[in-house]
C-alpha cells in the first residue's frame, strides 16, 4: 500500500471510531443539557465529519470557485449539509464516512489494478553497459545509448535496445513480449529485441534502434495508449455521466421544494432531497466500466497480445467474420519439397541437380525449398556457380542456360509456350483426388507425404502417390534441353495449432472463417479444408484482398447500425492496407516489426494462432463485465431513487448504492486482472 | 517537444478537468493526463517548455489541489 494510502485509511478509520464513540455518548442522553441539545450535538458531530470529509469539503467548494460544480464532492457536501440542516447529524456524519471509505478502497482497487498491469509489463530496462573503445564499460541511461554502441548484456539483465548480437551465446527470454515461456537461443549475427532477458550467456550487442525507437518503448506507449482510445461503451457512460447528474440534482431540487410548499413538512422533503444528491453521482460506472476495459487490455497483453484500444476489444467480442491470409499466417511460410517425381530415365538426383541449377541464387522462397532438399538428400551434390545466363518470365519461370544446356524451370504455362511434351501431374492429381479423396476425410498429410518421398522413383507405386500427395502443392516442371526430366512438388506445411485456432474461434461465436491467398485455387482449397475454413478465395493479388474485404464488410452492413464485425489476420508484412479496412486488423509475428505494429490495431507478438480465440475470450469476458456493471449499477441506483422519493430509503440506502455498488463494479472488474496466463 | 511525466491524480474526471485547463494554456501544442496510467503528457513549445511545464502544474493544482508531477 501507498504511504498516501495509509494516511488516509488511518484517518478514516479514526474518524470512524470517534464518530461511535460520540454516537454512544448522543443517544445515552450523555451530552450535557447546558445548551439546547441539538445545537450542541451538532457540533460535536462536526468533529468527525471534518476529521473525514474535511478534503470533500475544501474540493466542493474549489469546484464552486472554478465554476465547475457538479461534481461528487460538490454533491456529498451539499447532500450532508442538507442532513445536518434536517436534523439527521449522525447520518450526515456516516453518510461522509461511507463515501470516504468507498472512495479509499476505489482508489486502493485502482492502484492495485495499475500496479499489476505495470508488473507484468516490467520490460523496461534500468540501465545499459555501454563498452567504449578503450575496452572501459560504462553504465548509462538507455535513453543515452546511441545507434553504433556496443552494449554488454549480463546474464540476468534486460537487453535495452534493439541490436544485433556481435558475439556471445544464450538463451533469452522473451515471455513479457510475446508471452512465449520457452527461451530463444541467440548466437552472433542475430537480431535481438529490447526487453528480452538475457539467459546465463553474456552477449556483446551493437544498437541498431535508439531507445525511444525500440521495441520496449513502442510496446509500452502502446499499451498505455490503449485506455485512451475510448470503446463504445466508455464513451456512453462519459455521455450518461453528464446527463444524469444535473437531471438527478434539478429532480432533488424539485423534490426538495414542490413537495415542500404543498405538504409544509419541509424537513421530510429536503431530507429525501439529500438522498437523491447521495446517489446522483455516476462513479460506479465511471470507473468500473473503463477499469474493465483497461483490466482487459492488461490480461491480452500478459498473454502476448497488444491491443491498441478499448474499442478494438470492444468489437473482438461480437466478431462475425474472420478473413486471415494464407501464407505465413496459416501456413508456416517455409516451402519445403514434397515429392520429386523424375520421368524415366531421369534419377532424382538429376532433376533437383537441374532445377537447382536454374533457381540459381534466388531467394525465392521456391529456390530456397529445392536448393535445401538437394543439399539434405544429396549432400555431396555441389551446385557452384555454373548457372550464368537466366531469364525470368514473368508468370511462367525461369530459363537458364548453363554449361550448353538450356534447362526451363516453371509452370505448366512455361513448358507450353516452349512446346515441351510434359506429363501434367497436377491435373492428374486434381482428377483423382476429386474422385478419390472428396468423399473420404482428408489424408493424414504427414504420413503420405514421406511415403511419396521414398516410392517416388518408383513407376508402379506413381499413381498411390499422386492420389495421396493433396493439392496444397505448386508444382515445378523442368525440362533440359527440350525434353522434360519431371515434376517437384513443393508444398507449405499448414502450422499446427491453425486447426484448433480454428474450431476456438467458431466456439467463440466466429459465423465464418474467409482465407485469401495469391496461390492458386487447388492449393488454397486444399489448405482450407485440412484446416476447417469456410470460404477460400484464391490466385487475388495484393489489391484484390483490400477489395474482398471491403465486400465482405459491406455484406456485414445491414441497415446502419452495425452489430457484427470483421477481422483480418495477416503478419503483417504486405498486407498494411487490408489491416487498416478490416474492423479489426490483426497482425501476427510481429515482435520487431514496425510496420506491422502501427498498422495493426492488435498485435499478436510471437506466431501463435491460438490466440486469436484467447483474445476473444478475454473480450467477451471485458464486455460482459461492463454490461453487468451498467445493469447492476443502474438497476440499484433506480431503485433507491424510487424508494428515497417515497421514503422508504434512507440516506443509508443512498450511500450503499453510491459507493457499495462501485465498490462491487470495481471488484467485479478486478476479476479481468486477475486472468493470469491462459494458453 | 513533447515528453511524459509521472503524475498523481485522483479521478478520472479530476483528470479531464486538468486535461482541459492545461490545454487552453498559451504555448501548449497538447496535454493528456491519463488516469489508468497516472502518466501526464505534455506537448509545448520547445524554447519555453520548462516554463510551460511550470505553469501547467500550477493551473492543474489550483483545480486539484492533489494534483502533482514528478518532474
Amino acid at each position: 500500500m501507498e504511504p498516501k494510502l495509509r494516511k488516509e485509511l488511518n484517518r478514516i478509520i479514526a474518524s470512524i471510531i470517534v464518530f461511535f464513540a460520540m454516537m454512544i455518548i448522543d443517544k445515552t442522553g450523555m451530552l450535557p443539557v447546558v445548551f439546547e441539545n441539538r445545537l450542541v450535538s451538532f457540533i460535536v458531530y462536526l468533529v468527525p465529519y471534518f476529521m473525514c470529509g474535511y478534503d470533500v469539503v475544501r474540493k466542493a467548494l474549489l469546484g464552486i470557485k472554478n465554476r465547475q460544480p457538479f461534481d461528487e464532492s460538490f454533491l456529498m457536501f451539499v447532500a450532508t449539509i442538507g442532513a445536518f440542516v434536517t436534523g439527521e447529524n449522525s447520518e450526515a456524519v456516516a453518510v461522509m464516512a461511507f463515501y470516504q471509505v468507498g472512495e479509499w478502497f476505489q482508489k486502493y482497487a485502482l492502484g492495485k489494478s495499475r500496479k499489476s498491469i505495470k508488473d507484468l509489463m516490467d520490460i523496461v530496462p534500468e540501465t545499459a553497459n555501454v563498452e567504449r573503445e578503450d575496452g572501459t564499460v560504462e553504465e548509462v541511461d538507455p535513453d543515452d545509448v546511441e545507434v553504433g554502441d556496443t552494449l554488454i548484456v549480463k546474464p540476468g539483465e534486460k537487453v535495452p535496445v534493439d541490436g544485433v548480437v556481435l558475439s556471445g551465446d544464450s538463451m533469452v527470454n522473451t515471455a513479457a513480449l510475446t508471452g512465449e515461456s520457452v527461451p530463444r537461443s541467440v548466437h552472433a549475427g542475430d537480431q535481438i529485441i529490447s526487453g528480452c532477458i538475457n539467459g546465463e550467456g553474456l552477449l556483446r550487442v551493437r544498437a541498431e534502434k535508439a531507445f525511444e525507437d525500440s521495441t520496449v518503448s513502442k510496446i509500452l506507449e502502446l499499451v498505455e495508449n490503449a485506455s485512451e482510445v475510448k470503446s463504445k461503451t466508455e464513451n456512453f457512460i462519459t455521455r450518461f455521466a453528464r446527463y444524469y447528474t444535473p437531471i438527478v440534482v434539478y429532480a432533488a431540487l424539485a423534490l426538495a421544494i414542490i413537495p415542500s410548499i404543498i405538504t409544509r413538512d419541509p424537513q421530510t422533503w429536503v431530507y429525501r432531497a439529500c438522498t437523491f444528491l447521495v446517489i446522483s453521482c455516476p462513479c460506479a460506472l465511471v470507473i468500473s466500466v473503463p477499469l474493465a476495459f483497461f483490466g482487459g487490455i492488461g490480461a491480452a497483453s500478459r498473454n502476448g497480445v497488444l491491443v491498441k484500444g478499448s474499442n478494438y476489444l470492444e468489437l473482438m467480442a461480437s466478431l462475425d467474420t474472420v478473413v486471415s491470409d494464407k501464407t505465413g499466417t496459416m501456413t508456416e511460410g517455409n516451402f519445403v519439397v514434397s515429392a520429386v517425381n523424375p520421368v524415366d530415365g531421369v534419377s532424382s538426383q538429376e532433376l533437383l541437380h537441374a532445377a537447382a541449377i536454374a533457381e540459381g541464387m534466388s531467394t525465392h522462397p521456391i529456390a530456397v525449398s529445392i536448393r535445401n532438399e538437394l543439399k539434405i538428400e544429396f549432400p555431396d551434390e555441389k551446385i557452384g556457380e555454373t548457372a550464368v545466363d537466366t531469364d525470368n518470365v514473368s508468370g511462367q519461370g525461369i530459363i537458364a542456360r548453363a554449361d550448353g544446356h538450356t534447362i526451363l524451370a516453371g509452370n505448366s504455362k512455361l513448358m507450353e509456350a516452349q512446346g515441351i511434351t510434359y506429363q501434367d501431374s497436377l491435373k492428374q492429381t486434381a482428377d483423382e483426388a476429386s474422385m478419390g479423396v472428396a468423399e473420404n476425410e482428408m489424408p493424414d498429410t504427414d504420413t503420405h507425404q514421406i511415403s511419396a518421398r521414398t516410392v517416388a522413383d518408383d513407376g508402379l507405386v506413381q499413381r498411390e502417390w499422386m492420389q495421396s500427395e493433396n493439392q496444397a502443392a505448386t508444382v515445378v516442371y523442368i525440362a533440359v534441353d527440350g525434353h522434360f526430366y519431371g515434376s517437384i512438388f513443393i508444398r507449405d506445411m499448414v502450422k499446427k495449432d491453425a486447426a484448433q485456432a480454428i474450431r476456438e474461434m467458431k466456439q467463440e461465436g466466429v459465423r465464418e472463417i474467409v482465407m485469401l491467398t495469391g496461390d492458386r485455387k487447388q492449393v488454397g482449397e486444399a489448405v482450407a479444408k485440412e484446416l476447417g475454413i469456410d470460404t477460400v478465395y484464391s490466385e487475388l493479388l495484393p489489391q484484390d484482398k483490400v477489395s474482398k474485404v471491403d465486400g465482405l464488410i459491406k455484406q456485414l452492413e445491414t441497415g446502419g447500425n452495425r452489430k457484427k464485425f470483421l477481422a483480418f489476420v495477416g503478419d503483417g508484412i504486405n498486407d498494411a492496407p487490408v489491416l487498416r479496412r478490416a474492423d479489426v486488423g490483426i497482425a501476427m509475428g510481429s515482435m520487431g516489426s514496425d510496420a506491422a505494429i502501427e498498422a495493426a490495431d492488435i498485435v499478436i507478438m510471437d506466431d501463435d494462432l491460438l490466440r486469436i480465440p484467447m483474445v476473444i475470450r478475454i473480450a467477451r469476458k471485458t464486455v460482459g463485465i461492463s454490461t453487468q456493471n451498467i445493469v447492476f449499477a443502474l438497476f440499484v441506483k433506480a431503485l433507491i431513487l424510487i424508494l428515497g422519493a417515497i421514503g422508504l430509503a434512507n440516506m443509508w440506502a443512498a450511500v450503499f448504492a453510491d459507493v457499495g455498488v462501485a465498490v462491487l463494479c470495481i471488484l467485479n472488474s478486478m476479476r479481468l486482472i486477475a486472468i493470469k496466463r491462459t494458453i | 517537444m513533447k515528453k511524459k511525466f509521472k503524475c498523481d491524480i485522483d479521478c478520472a474526471a479530476c483528470a479531464a478537468k486538468v486535461e482541459d485547463a492545461i490545454k487552453k494554456l498559451d504555448g501548449v501544442n497538447d496535454a493528456k493526463v491519463n488516469f489508468m496510467m497516472q502518466k501526464f503528457t505534455l506537448d509545448a513549445a520547445d524554447d519555453r517548455f520548462d516554463a510551460i511545464l511550470k505553469e501547467s502544474i500550477e493551473t492543474g493544482k489550483k483545480i486539484e489541489p492533489d494534483f502533482s508531477v514528478e518532474v
